[in-house]
């Protein structure tokens, strides 16, 4: 990179390159922000978890709640089906309460959040002031619906900082705002969906989640209501030693559309953290959700050290007819990524879709994929997988779609591509298929393949140096599912998976 | 959820614990005594599989780890003239039991063959070499304890060598008289450099079969196996077929499974010489609630520019379950892989069942991997075709059964071979009478 200057060649645009360099080598959010915080002991027990609910003002069900979950998980053991090797992970050494000092009285509006906390998301990328300012300039019901406005949830480890455009979303009935305060304002809502899609016992880390889990997000959309803007949480671990343990909970009912996004960053740390999240999805007839993720937690260094092991829950329920949920992730971050965002076809004629970008660079490993439980008439479900591996990555595929007896006329259609690059890395594909009724049709189609030589050299020919070259290429390859990406993510997802290869050629 | 490991391990050591006792190990030679003996050992490490285990995710293990076998009716045990045609040199098995009347000499050319129980009597044989060998490297990643158990307890089997272009196909009879047979087979195939020989398997080895075979395939040799399983509805049956495939070497293997209330085929095949080529096809034609069948595949690919290939067609009426488990992995340095997979199920009606699991690993990144599979019913349009042409209903349903299979069958080599199993299937579906 030091000598970027001297090659720039003629004719090549001085911005790309500067573009290029500011994107270019390491990790991009690896920095942290020097904030005072107050952390629980280190260390899970049922004290810990009193300790994280009294934190949060919990009532005593929620508490109740917890501790049984806690009870639960000490019976369990870690899954090891998963194709991923990390050192055995000590629950005991482990931060699972960090919130900055300032937050320790809840700061009524954005105006009252610490700067410094501002300040990072900000350099992240989402100025939650300036949003706000923006929606109380622009509020006017006439402003043009399709505008840029995204709802934005901010956590900071175990705290969510602040929620914008809270007020705007009331006006349409939609309610978005930290679990927590979700738990205090809503009850009814919480007791009555927390865990009915996720169980508290559902696996290993659910049930850790359940028991710790310290804030999120909450999306309730009422009957008949398309949310006038994109929600988004923006997850950001900070502190040391720390895990996160965030749960979201979102409610389509009836008639009702949203789309929300996700993103997470971390800072770039020699040991490895910890991140197990939940996020439960209940669509009622009629009603539809996407889900998209840009997940960037801190992958660890080229060696291996540090990153994030990200264990995390991901579940829709169609409980309605017609209900249709549709999930996108694009996964270039984290260590470890253990992830299999479902879908629950319950209601008749309802569908669900999954499209994923796994990329795996150096000594990332990912398990991911998606389960598609068929249980109502005529339901359908459509999964387009795009694994890349370079350096010495693993990456797999782990899928699971299941037709029900019921589950009549049901429909799936699976494509799962892997990608190599380079002859240190692995791609694996596991998927089962369980077909128990013959009105279902099911296919399921993988590949594995290397970057195209003939495509390289085609490129190469017109002027791309090998590795922009390849970013082109892989593009191509992904095109199907960052095309199902909101187009903010899409953009900043190329971007990402040009990064994320950077270094695996040549 | 899942099971503890502990508790796991547990249970197969409970299955284990049952199933032993009426096991005793053959006594023998040096070689052999020794086999069996680490085979004994390993087992003990292991356990047998139960219902919780991953591997049997989809087939109950129960009928085969029982102490006795379930009693297996002899309705459908009739000798199968499916290879009847052919010219062959025959050797039968009647419920485990050699049977020299039946049996042609063990002599053709190209081909040295012995029984087992007498290669056994010996201190040394060549068949060290490969006796529980492929078993114990096909123990890895997953284990396969039943195969082991088969390598400490078989007390015959055949042992063959091909040295030649063997002169014609070697045919085993599996029949039976009993009811309650539990039998255990366990034979080993060499087929030397530049070789090749052609293995005809028809019938079920018992009311409840254990068969192992070890095929070592040297360079340029050439290993071909073509079999039609008892179409007897209550035997249970499981076969392992393990073989290791030199350079330029060729194995192909089929397996027709007409009925069985327990059927289960696990092949798996690692190809160590340049060049290699593997091919492993089944049709499985399943009628009746009980029937499950289950195809279980490994194939690693540890060598360059290799191809193989799986192609599994089932399918399954009034309730009968199919199942498979194929598996290609192609390890670093195995650049240039060709491999391809294809699983794919009708089902007859709405109580049958296509389980499956198709899976790819791979460390090389020079490959061209694929895998599919479908599920589904006849085809409407088809049908429809074919009634606008006179066809009766019944008929036309058969007529694309018998297309749907054709494409497994299609995997045989020899056209002989080829046409006696789709000859047997248009009998089975009562096609013959007119094509």
């Amino acid at each position: 990179m030091a000598t970027l200057d001297e090659e720039i060649r003629e004719g090549v645009d001085r911005e790309t390159v500067e573009t290029v360099r500011a994107m270019g080598g390491a990790y991009k959010y690896g920095w942290d922000t020097d904030i005072e915080m107050e952390y629980a002991p280190k260390g899970v027990n049922p004290d810990i978890v009193r300790l994280i609910s009294s934190k949060n003002d919990e009532p005593e069900w929620m508490t109740e709640w917890r501790l049984s979950a806690f009870e639960r998980w000490q019976q369990m053991e870690e899954p090891d089906w998963a194709m991923v090797n990390y050192p055995e992970i000590d629950f005991q050494n482990q931060y699972y309460y960090a919130r900055p000092k300032s937050m320790e009285t809840k700061p009524k509006s954005l105006d009252e959040v610490d700067p410094k906390l501002l300040a990072t998301y900000e350099k992240l990328g989402i100025p939650l002031k300036e949003q706000m300012i923006l929606a109380g300039i622009e509020g006017a019901e006439d402003a043009p619906a399709e505008g840029r406005k995204v709802a934005v949830d901010a956590v900071f480890d175990s705290v969510s900082v602040g929620t914008t455009f809270q007020a705007e979303l009331k006006k349409a009935g939609v309610i978005f705002c930290s679990i927590s305060e979700a738990i205090k304002e809503h009850p009814e809502l919480v007791k009555k969906y927390l865990g009915s899609v996720v169980p508290a016992s559902d696996n290993f880390y659910a049930t850790l989640n359940s028991a710790v889990f310290s804030d999120g997000s909450f999306v309730y959309v009422p009957p008949g209501v398309r949310c006038p803007m994109e929600l988004s949480t923006y997850f950001r671990i900070n502190a040391e030693n720390t895990g996160q343990f965030e749960r979201t909970l979102i409610i389509a009912d009836k008639g009702s559309y949203v789309s929300y996004l996700e993103g997470c960053t971390a800072p770039q740390r020699d040991t490895a953290q910890l991140h197990a999240a939940v996020v439960e999805i209940i669509i009622e007839e009629d009603a539809e959700v996407k889900y998209s993720t840009v997940q960037n937690w801190f992958p660890g260094d080229e060696n291996g050290k540090g990153g994030i092991y990200n264990f995390v829950t991901k579940r829709a329920d169609c409980r309605g007819d017609r209900a249709k949920v549709m999930w996108t992730q694009v996964e270039t971050g984290s260590a470890v990524t253990w992830k299999y965002p479902s879908c629950i076809l319950r209601g008749n004629e309802s569908q669900g879709e999954f499209y994923s970008i796994a990329i795996a660079n150096n000594m990332q490993q990912a398990d991911t994929g998606t389960k598609m439980i068929h249980l109502g008439k005529d339901t359908k479900s459509r999964i387009v997988s795009k694994g890349i591996s370079a350096g010495k990555a693993q990456n797999t595929y782990r899928g699971q779609v299941t037709m029900h007896p019921k589950a009549k006329n049901g429909r799936n259609y699976t494509q799962c591509d892997s990608l190599l690059i380079g002859d240190q890395c692995g791609a694996h594909t596991v998927p089962y298929i369980e077909v128990r009724n013959n009105s279902a049709r099911v296919e399921h189609e993988a590949t594995t393949s290397k970057v195209d030589d003939d495509q390289l050299f085609y490129c190469r020919q017109r002027g791309m140096d090998e590795e922009e070259a390849v970013a082109l290429v892989v593009n191509g390859f992904c095109k199907e599912v960052l095309q199902a990406l909101p187009m903010e993510f899409a953009m900043e997802a190329q971007q990402l998976v040009a990064i994320s290869l950077e270094g695996s050629v040549g | 959820m899942g099971i503890a490991r502990a508790q796991l391990k547990q249970l197969k050591q409970d299955a284990l614990a049952q199933r032993q006792p009426v096991l005793s190990m053959p006594e023998g030679g040096e070689w052999i005594s020794a086999a069996r003996k680490d085979a004994a050992a390993r087992l003990d490490g292991m356990g047998l599989p139960t219902r919780r285990d991953e591997y049997w995710k989809y087939t109950r293990p129960d009928a085969l780890t029982s102490a006795e076998p379930v009693a297996a009716s002899m309705d459908g045990a009739a000798h199968s003239p499916v290879f009847d045609g052919i010219e062959q040199l025959k050797i039968v098995f009647v419920d485990g039991v050699f049977n020299a009347d039946a049996s042609d000499d063990l002599a053709l050319e190209g081909v040295e063959i012995s029984r087992l129980a007498d290669a056994a009597a010996a201190d040394i044989h060549w068949a060290k070499d490969i006796y529980g060998v492929l078993e114990t490297r096909g123990q890895t990643p997953v284990e396969r304890p039943l195969a082991t158990l088969n390598t400490a307890y078989a007390n015959d089997g055949l042992v063959i060598r091909a040295t030649g272009t063997a002169a014609k196909p070697i045919h085993v009879m599996y029949e039976r008289t009993s009811e309650t047979s539990d039998v255990i087979l366990h034979h080993v195939v060499k087929v030397e450099e530049g070789a090749s020989v052609t293995l005809l398997e028809t019938g079920a080895a018992g009311a409840r079969g254990n068969t192992v075979t070890e095929v070592s395939v040297a360079d340029k040799a050439a290993f071909h196996h073509v079999r039609s399983q008892g179409r007897d509805h209550n035997r249970q049956l499981l076969t392992h077929m393990f073989a290791q495939l030199g350079e330029e070497s060729t194995f192909k293997s089929f397996t027709l499974t007409p009925q069985g209330v327990m059927t289960r085929n696990e092949c798996i095949l690692e190809l160590t010489g340049d060049d290699a080529i593997a091919h492993v096809a089944g049709a499985l034609m399943a009628d009746g609630k009980d029937v499950h069948q289950d195809d279980t595949i490994f194939i690693t690919h540890d060598a360059v520019n290799c191809e193989s290939r799986q192609v599994f067609k089932k399918v399954l009426s009034n309730g009968a379950t199919g199942v498979f488990q194929g598996k290609i992995l192609v390890k670093q340095g195995a650049q240039k892989t060709d491999g391809y997979q294809i699983s794919q199920s009708l089902l007859l009606d709405e109580d049958s069942q296509f389980l499956a699991k198709p899976e790819l690993e791979i460390y090389a990144d020079d490959v061209a991997c694929s895998h599919g599979s479908t599920s589904g019913a006849i085809d409407d349009d088809a049908l429809y075709y074919l009634r606008a042409r006179g066809v009766p209903k019944r008929k036309a349903q058969d007529l694309l059964v018998l297309a749907f299979l054709a494409e497994a069958v299609d995997e045989i080599e020899a056209e002989d071979l080829r046409e006696a199993i789709l000859t047997r299937i248009r009998i089975w579906l009562d096609l013959e009478d007119d094509l």
